[in-house]
Order: structure tokens, then C-alpha cells, then sequence
């Protein structure tokens, strides 16, 4: 059984040669072939965990050892793949949303004439991701890592006739090549300590190590994690690559790229464990990231962009709750599936909503869309229940754990964890609620396109006519059947994995778990959850659903202009990265044309001025030269005599 | 000879030997590098190393002293007599230094070597001389002989060889192969004509009755010499007689001897013949 | 007479052949000095002959003079080579190497 886990990966990795080597035949047949890869994958997946589901729980790891990359004394890297309940969670995740934002992107790209190439990327992407969560080390994990930095870069520039995506393609590359960096070194310092990258070796000898190095080794991982999964301080690239189609985005946010950073961290857990001072900057990080990308979230218009806010500020409550050591792990996990579910749906949804409305993406320019568009509104208004943690929903079950488990973190720092979630759950009603009334309550506020010379479509291949009213409509079946089994998931898998705390023993024998017990009860925990729940849809209501929203944004306060900058992150990167690198690089240079330079010039212009005294006893006579020959020899003489007389 | 060689001094009849010749030795090195004309370098040369011809032979050296005159002062002096007049026998060099300092430094150099040499020599013990006379006892040919066809027999084949090759060497750099066919006299007349200058032939050197003039241009009417009259390669050393100015002396001679024949004029019937000769010599 | 002092008329000759070397411009005449040097080293030799007692020193004399007349054989086809195509044989016109 276990010599399918390398098909899983080979299955996408295959479309996406075949996808992108393949050339025009393949256009016409290109994204049946791409999706039913990634369909393979997900059946692969399936029957893998079938056959997992029948063992019993500590016989459930599988290992393959495909080839030894690179076989040195000492240093022994393998291509070998390891399965266990972790990664299967996500072998299904993955795969499986993965292969309904394919079926989606079908009827998306539909007009695009480099779809082949697009699904190429997709599967690559895929791929990718499967070979970072299958990996049985860090070295491959790391080159999984890679391959979804690459494929994200290719899929946010995919429009790169459109500069603003070319250079959200490069910010989303650039900003994670930090993150990598923490990630390499964190790899080397592992080979250092430990002589292996393999997790198993690693992970088990996390007890005899310093905590110094431990603590290294972890500070690197989490900067690993933030510029994968677009933390603070390396989530600027986040709101950019929305420039990507929509089921990029749907993909990056839900499956893909962003929960590599929460797998890293809690597939390392034993060395977070062991390395307190790691785990407090992963829950502080969280924490922070919580509120920033909620309070984003709050003041976009651009309905994708609210939506990145949300992926961000769930991404830290992840963070958060697998900084909480194993009373988090499996609650970061579960909550990153039930997350996929329903962020899926809602970037499905958006996509939906902006495919009926000419690629408007301007939440202020949409409203009163229910009635045109059922199917999205529906599908879209459940993943919105789901992700503000309406009690019953996905979102609700896990959530509410998480901040059971902040609560119960203990001391001052729980209560402030604890607040913090809360806060957060709050903000995330306030802002998809608000998302919710914008798009589809209120009356029409459509606006005729826009002309496409001033302002060129966003999506290419969609006729939009300029001038002309939107006609919104529901979009094709391959759109929506992906969305309404998303809504699915979105209402019922958090139900389910809390069934028995099903989820919690499954992931139980890789990520540990412990109880939590919160100071206070857990009754009074969901309570209050569903009373700031309630006050932020209250807030929004009293805000967008009493008054009519103006087309044009106001100005709104300090903190709201702000948060429309993405609270200054770009500015901040800006005066502090660029200017300082460009200070830095100015008086480097000044340093480099006065001192190295200085040093340099002065000793070649030495050299040459003794060379221009020197050459004029090159005079070309060969007298002149006998002399230099005599006198030298006369001078031998005597240095011989001389020495000799000694 | 070879008995007083033996000894650790020389006999007062080689000292007096020595100090005569190794003067004239040294006077005719001397003269090598002072003469102004190769060829007068040459001669010097010549005879300085006939003495040391002498010197070898004074030494035990019998071999070396015949050959030294065979081979050196017979052979190769003649053969660089030979390119002395090939290039040019009566060219003198001009011993005026060109190259800024260079005569000083020569000298401070040779000076400061020759210094060097006898204090080296000075310091070396060279007290005893045992002389050649067991060396010599079997004949001094004989005993070269047996060295160089045994123990130094590859350095003499090898040696052979570089002979060799240097005559082959020689013959390649001084000898030109016709890459094409001479002009003939026709073609050579038609190029004059395209050219259109000499259409005639050249003019005949200046033949001036007393010498045989080859070497003498030929005066145009206004009395000037025409160096087109004179041979290419007399021309390019710079071997052209000029007698013009001694010509219209003579003129100017002729016509007071005739004046002074008519009567007329001061006499100084005689000067200016003798006068000139002497100048011509000269050159 | 100590025959030492054919090492000193060796050293002088030598050395006025260099000197020769250097002032003289006519490559003749350099060329003579060349081989007024290469006699006083033979002159040399020979007396180390008699002052050791064995002939290697005349035999080296003899080699030298092999030598030399192979070198002379060429270098006087150079100099007419040389005087062939520039008309002159002094050393200083063939100056083409200097910068």
C-alpha cells in the first residue's frame, strides 16, 4: 500500500509536464487531463486513508523510500515520502479542493486561451504541496516548499500582460525567499545538531539538545512559516497576489500555500515543545496577525482583498493555536480543514460574484445580488456562517476550540490570549457580515464597465462591453457544483471531526494532545464566543444594512484609512526595507568609491605611474638591455663574492 | 716547454713572453673596440688573438694553439672580413653615443666587473699550478683525443650536429628565393615608359680621367653631381665620391694657368693640383 | 711569473670585450667583441688546464670554439640578412621592440 504515496505526487506532477510541455494539442483536452489528475490524486488519497482507517492507530505511519538523492558519507539525503494521520489530513485537503477548484477553474478559464498552461500550473502547484506535506524530511520538505513558491509565482502573475500582477507575482516570490531563507538555515542548523534531516531522528532527539540551539532552530522555522503563510511581519505579499484568477486565490488561501506554514510548525512540534521561547514568538506572532489581518479585513472594498484579510487573521488564529503546544496542534489543524472548506467556498463564491458582475471586484459597485445570483448566494452565505462561527457550523466547532485553548494557555497570558481570539472572532463577524450585506443585500449600486482602454479588464477572455450595465447571472455548473459541495463541507465537516473528538484521536499519536482546561468553563467560553459573535454582525448590520453604502468609499478615521493601506505594511517595508537598504546601499557605495576604490584606484595608478618610469627603460635598444644584463651579473658577482667572504 | 709548465712559476723567458705579448693583446683588444672602421677592428682583433694563439701554446695547449689560428684568427676573422666589405669596407662609424648615458653605464659596468674579476681572482687560491706535464705526457693531441672520443664523445657528436645546423641555418637566412619571375629587359623599359621618368637609360657615372670612376657621380651643366649616375649599392652606402667642387677648382686652375700664360694675372701656376689630390685621398 | 696572471689578461680582455659589447653600435664590430670575450674565457680555461693538471679545461676550450665558430656563422648571416633590408648594420636601428 504504501507504494502509492509516491503516485500521489506523481499523479499532478505528471499533468503538469505533460500541461506544460505538451503545446497547443493539447489545448483543447489540456484541463480534462489537469483535472482528472488531481482527481486521481484525491482517489489515491482516499484509498490510502481507507486503508489507514483500517489499522489501528499506531500502525498507521507509512514509509516509502523512493531513491537516495544524494548519497554521501555523512550526509544522506533520500527521496523517501512518510504518511501518517498529519499528512493524510492533508493529502485530502488538499487533493480535494484542489481537484474542485479544478473543476471550478474549468468553467473560469473557460475563455482564456492560455488555460492549458494555467492548469499546468495548478497541477504543479498541487504537486508541490503534496510533496511538502509527504515528505519524511526536512531537506525534501524544503524542496516542496520551493516548487509552491515557484507555482504560486507563476500563478499570481498568470495575467502578467497586467504589470500590477507581474509585480505581485515578484512581491509574493520576493517576500517568501525570506521566509525560505529561515527555513534553509533552519535545515542547516538541524544537519549541525542532529547529523539528519529525516523527522524522525530529528524529532525524537529534540530531548538531548540545548535549548539554545532548539530555540534557533525554531525562531527559523517560524519565519519559515510567516513567509509562507503571510504573518507578520512577512504578509505583505498576501493582499497582492489577489492579482492571480480567483481560483488561484481560492487555492493559495485554502489548501495550498498559506497552511504550509501550520504544517511546519506543528509537524516540528516536539522541537517547539522543547523550545518555550520558540513557541512564545509563534503564539505572539499569532496573535498579532489575528488582529492585523482581521482588522485589513474590515476596510477593504475589493471584495477578494477582505476576503485575503480573513485568510490572514485565520492563518494566526492556526498559528496561535499550534503555538499553544499539543493542547493546540490538532485545533490549528482542524480548524485549517474546516478553513479550506470554507474559505474555498468563499473565494469560489467572490469568484462567482465577480464572473456575473464584468470582473468588478468593487464590493461598493455590487448589492442586491441574492436574487440574481442563488446559487452563488447561498453557497457563499453559508461559508460565511461558517467562517463568523455560527454555533452548528464548521468554523464554530473549530474555533471555538481554539480559544478554549488560548483560555486555557493559563496565567495573564491566557487571559490575554483568550481576549485576543475573542476580539478576533468578534472583527470576523463584524467584516464578513459586512462582506455579506455589501455584495448581496441592499439596493443595485452597478456600475456601467469601465472603459477598457482607461482601465483594462481584469480577467481577459470575459466580453465585457464598455459602458454596459452588468447582467449578473449564475455562473455555469462546473462553477457551482464545486461551490455547493464546499458548502458542504463548510456546514458539516466541523460537526463531524468534533463527533467523539474524532479528529482529536485521529491526529493524536503524530501531534500529541492534552487536555486544555480553561480557567473558565467551556460553556462560558462558547458562550461568550456567540455573544461577540453576535455584537460584531450587530455592528455591521447597524452599519451597512440600515443605511444605504455609499458607491464612493468615505473617508472614513485614521485606523480605517489605514487599514485600506493594509495598516501602512507596505509603507512600513517601505521606510524601513527599502529606504534603509537604499541608505545602506548609497553610503556602501560611498564607502565603495572612496575607501575600496580609493585603495584600489591609488595602488593601479601607482603601479602605473612607476610603470610609465619603468617602461622608459623598455627603449628598444638592444645595447641598453646588455647593460641591465652586465650590471646585473657584476652585481651577482658581488653578491657571491660577498657571500662567500663572509 | 712543457717541463717549465710543470713548475709553479713560469720561466723569466714566459714572463718576459708574457708581458710583451699580453700588452699587445690588450692594445689590439683595445683597438677592436676603438677603431673607427670595422675592418681596422677587425685587423686588431686579428692579432690579438694570434698572441693568445701564442699563449695557449705557451701553456701546454698545443692543440688549442694551431687550432686557435686555423679556426679563429684563419677562418672566422676572414669570414667576418668578408661582411665587413660586403657591407662596406671604407664605412666609418660614428663613435658618438646616441643613447643617453649609455656610455657611462657601459663603463661604470666594466669597470666595476673587471674589479669584481680580479678581486675575485685576487681572493681565489690559485697558488698551485701543477701543470700539464703528466697530462701531456702521452702527447698533448693524443691525450685531447682520447678525452673527446670518451668521455665527452655525445657533447662532440652533438656539437657536430650544431655545426651542422648552423651552416643550414646561414645558408636559409642569407639565401632568397625568386618568389617570381625576373623582369625582362622589355618589361623593365615598358614600366619606365608607364612611369614616365628615365625614359632613357641612366646616366654613366661621371668619368673623371684619373680614377677609375665608378665611384664618382657624373656632373650636370651646372657643375652639381647626379647621383643617379652612381651604382644602386654604392649609392645606399654612401661610398659616392663627390668631386665637383675639385672640378671647377681645376677649371678655375686651368683658366689662371692660361692667363698666366697669356701674361696676365698673379702666378701661383702650381698649388692647385697637388692640392686636390691630397683632398681626394682623404676621402 | 706566477702563470696566475693569465687569469688577470683573461679577466681584462673580457671585460673590455664587454665593454665593446655595449658602446659599439656596428653589429660587426659588436660581434667581434663577443668573440673577444669568448677567447679570454678560453684564455682562461686553458690556464685552469695547467693550474689542475688535466686537459678537461682545453677540452672545453675546443667545444667553445666549435660553438663559436657555429655562431658566428649565423649570426653574420643575420647581420647581412639584416643589412639587406635595412641598409645600415647598426644595432640601434633594429629598435622595433621598444614601446
Amino acid at each position: 500500500m504504501e507504494n502509492l504515496i509516491a503516485l500521489l505526487v506523481a499523479a499532478p506532477l505528471l499533468g503538469a509536464a505533460v500541461l506544460l510541455c505538451g503545446g497547443r494539442r493539447l489545448d483543447r483536452a489540456g484541463h480534462w487531463l489537469g483535472t482528472l489528475l488531481a482527481a486521481a490524486s484525491f482517489v489515491i488519497g482516499a484509498v490510502l486513508f481507507f486503508d489507514m482507517l483500517g489499522r489501528g492507530a499506531e500502525e498507521r505511519e507509512l514509509h516509502q523510500h523512493l531513491f537516495s538523492w544524494v548519497p554521501v558519507e555523512g550526509f544522506q539525503a533520500d527521496i523517501a515520502f512518510q504518511l501518517d494521520q498529519l499528512s493524510m489530513t492533508f493529502v485530502l485537503l488538499i487533493t480535494g479542493v484542489g481537484t474542485l477548484i479544478h473543476v471550478y477553474s474549468i468553467g473560469y478559464m473557460e475563455h482564456d486561451e492560455r488555460r492549458r498552461r494555467f492548469f499546468g500550473y495548478l497541477n504543479l502547484f498541487l504537486s508541490a504541496m503534496l510533496l511538502l506535506v509527504l515528505a519524511d524530511n526536512y531537506l525534501l520538505l524544503y524542496f516542496g516548499w520551493e516548487g509552491v513558491g515557484l507555482a504560486s509565482y507563476l500563478l499570481i502573475g498568470f495575467w502578467q500582460h497586467k504589470p500590477s500582477a507581474a509585480t505581485a507575482a515578484k512581491k509574493a516570490f520576493l517576500v517568501n525567499r525570506v521566509g525560505d531563507m529561515g527555513l534553509s538555515i533552519a535545515i542547516m542548523l538541524m544537519f549541525t545538531t542532529f547529523g539528519t534531516f529525516t523527522f524522525g531522528p530529528v524529532l525524537a532527539a529534540t530531548g538531548e539538545t540545548s535549548e539554545g540551539m532548539l530555540t534557533a532552530i525554531g525562531l527559523m522555522l517560524l519565519l519559515a512559516a510567516c513567509g509562507k503563510s503571510a504573518q507578520v511581519p512577512l504578509q505583505s505579499w498576501l493582499g497582492d497576489a489577489m492579482e492571480g484568477p480567483t481560483p488561484v486565490s481560492a487555492l493559495i488561501h485554502a489548501a495550498t500555500m498559506v497552511t504550509a506554514g501550520v504544517y511546519l510548525i506543528t509537524r516540528s512540534g516536539a522541537i517547539f515543545n522543547a523550545a518555550p521561547d520558540a513557541q512564545l514568538a509563534v503564539v505572539v506572532v499569532g496573535a498579532v496577525t489575528l488582529l492585523f489581518g482581521a482588522i485589513v479585513g474590515c476596510a477593504k472594498d475589493d471584495i477578494k482583498k477582505a476576503l485575503a484579510g480573513s485568510t490572514m487573521s485565520q492563518i494566526g488564529y492556526m498559528i496561535l493555536a499550534a503555538g499553544l503546544g499539543p493542547i493546540g496542534y490538532a485545533f490549528a489543524i482542524m480548524h485549517l480543514v474546516t478553513h479550506g472548506f470554507f474559505k474555498a467556498g468563499l473565494f469560489l463564491g467572490a469568484g462567482s460574484v465577480m464572473h456575473g458582475m464584468n470582473d468588478e471586484v468593487d464590493m461598493r459597485k455590487y448589492g442586491g445580488l441574492r436574487k440574481y445570483m442563488p446559487v452563488t448566494f447561498v453557497t457563499f452565505g453559508l461559508g460565511y456562517l461558517a467562517i463568523i462561527g455560527f454555533p452548528g457550523l464548521s468554523g464554530f466547532w473549530s474555533k471555538d476550540k481554539i480559544i478554549e485553548a488560548a483560555f486555557a494557555k493559563g496565567g495573564t497570558e491566557g487571559w490575554i490570549l483568550g481576549a485576543v481570539t475573542l476580539l478576533g472572532a468578534g472583527i470576523t463577524a463584524y467584516y464578513m457580515t459586512r462582506v455579506m450585506i455589501m455584495t448581496f443585500f441592499g439596493e443595485k449600486r452597478w456600475q456601467p464597465a469601465p472603459d477598457p482602454d482607461k482601465a483594462p479588464s481584469a480577467e481577459p477572455g470575459v466580453e465585457v462591453h464598455p459602458g454596459e450595465m452588468p447582467h449578473p447571472h449564475e455562473s455555469p455548473r462546473s462553477m457551482t457544483i464545486p461551490m455547493i459541495l464546499l458548502a458542504f463541507g463548510s456546514v458539516f465537516a466541523g460537526g463531524l471531526f468534533s463527533l467523539n473528538s474524532a479528529f482529536v484521536n485521529w491526529l493524536k499519536p503524530v501531534t500529541e494532545f492534552e487536555h486544555g482546561h480553561p480557567p473558565i468553563s467551556a460553556g462560558a467560553v462558547t458562550a461568550s464566543t456567540v455573544v461577540v459573535l453576535l455584537i460584531g454582525v450587530g455592528i455591521a448590520y447597524a452599519q451597512y444594512g440600515r443605511r444605504p453604502v455609499p458607491v464612493v468609499a468615505p473617508r472614513g478615521s485614521l485606523l480605517t484609512r489605514a487599514a485600506r493601506r493594509d495598516l501602512l505594511q507596505d509603507d512600513f517595508n517601505h521606510i524601513v526595507l527599502v529606504r534603509g537598504g537604499e541608505h545602506l546601499t548609497r553610503s556602501l557605495v560611498y564607502m565603495d568609491h572612496t575607501l575600496v576604490d580609493g585603495v584600489v584606484n591609488g595602488t593601479a595608478a601607482s603601479v602605473g605611474g612607476l610603470s610609465g618610469r619603468l617602461r622608459r627603460l623598455q627603449n628598444g635598444f638592444a645595447r641598453s638591455y646588455a647593460v641591465s644584463m652586465f650590471g646585473g651579473t657584476a652585481v651577482l658577482i658581488a653578491a657571491t663574492l660577498l657571500m662567500r667572504g663572509v | 716547454m712543457s717541463a717549465l709548465a710543470a713548475a709553479n712559476a713560469a720561466s723569466t723567458g714566459e714572463a718576459v713572453q708574457f708581458w710583451v705579448l699580453g700588452t699587445i693583446a690588450v692594445v689590439g683588444a683595445l683597438g677592436t673596440i676603438l677603431m673607427k672602421k670595422a675592418v681596422h677592428s677587425a685587423l686588431s682583433l686579428a692579432a690579438t688573438m694570434i698572441i693568445l694563439a701564442v699563449f695557449y701554446l705557451a701553456n701546454g695547449a698545443y692543440f688549442l694553439g694551431v687550432v686557435q689560428i686555423i679556426v679563429y684568427t684563419g677562418a672566422i676573422m676572414m669570414l667576418f672580413l668578408f661582411v665587413v666589405m660586403l657591407v662596406g669596407v671604407t664605412a666609418a662609424d660614428s663613435l658618438k653615443e646616441t643613447i643617453k648615458g649609455q656610455r657611462w653605464l657601459a663603463l661604470a659596468c666594466g669597470l666595476g666587473f673587471g674589479i669584481l674579476l680580479v678581486a675575485g681572482l685576487g681572493r681565489a687560491s690559485l697558488d698551485t699550478f701543477e701543470g700539464l706535464g703528466t697530462a701531456n705526457a702521452g702527447g698533448n693531441v693524443e691525450g685531447l683525443a682520447a678525452l673527446i672520443f670518451t668521455t665527452y664523445v655525445f657533447a662532440f657528436e652533438i656539437t657536430g650536429a650544431l655545426l651542422i645546423t648552423a651552416a643550414v641555418g646561414a645558408m636559409v637566412l642569407t639565401h632568397r628565393e625568386r618568389t617570381e619571375r625576373a623582369l625582362t629587359q622589355r618589361e623593365l623599359s615598358e614600366r619606365r615608359v608607364r612611369e614616365g621618368k628615365h625614359l632613357p637609360p641612366l646616366p654613366a657615372p661621371g668619368v673623371y680621367a684619373r680614377h677609375n670612376a665608378v665611384d664618382i657621380a657624373g656632373l650636370l651643366p651646372d657643375g652639381t653631381p647626379s647621383e643617379l649616375t652612381v651604382n644602386r649599392t654604392l649609392r645606399a652606402r654612401g661610398q659616392i665620391r663627390d668631386v665637383s667642387r675639385q672640378a671647377l677648382a681645376d677649371l678655375a686652375a686651368l683658366e689662371q694657368r692660361a692667363q698666366e700664360r697669356l701674361g696676365r694675372g698673379p702666378s701661383e701656376p702650381q698649388a692647385s693640383r697637388p692640392q686636390g689630390r691630397k683632398e681626394e685621398n682623404a676621402q | 711569473m706566477n702563470p696566475v696572471n693569465y687569469l688577470y689578461l683573461a679577466a681584462l680582455l673580457f671585460t673590455i670585450g664587454a665593454a665593446g659589447v655595449l658602446i659599439r653600435r656596428n653589429a660587426i664590430v659588436v660581434f667581434m667583441c663577443v668573440e673577444l670575450m669568448l677567447n679570454a674565457c678560453n684564455l682562461a680555461l686553458v690556464a685552469f688546464s695547467r693550474m689542475h693538471g688535466n686537459l678537461d679545461g682545453q677540452i672545453i676550450a675546443f667545444f667553445t670554439m666549435v660553438v663559436a665558430a657555429a655562431e658566428v656563422v649565423v649570426g653574420l648571416a643575420i647581420i647581412v640578412s639584416l643589412f639587406r633590408s635595412r641598409h645600415s648594420a647598426s644595432v640601434d636601428d633594429a629598435s622595433l621592440m621598444k614601446l
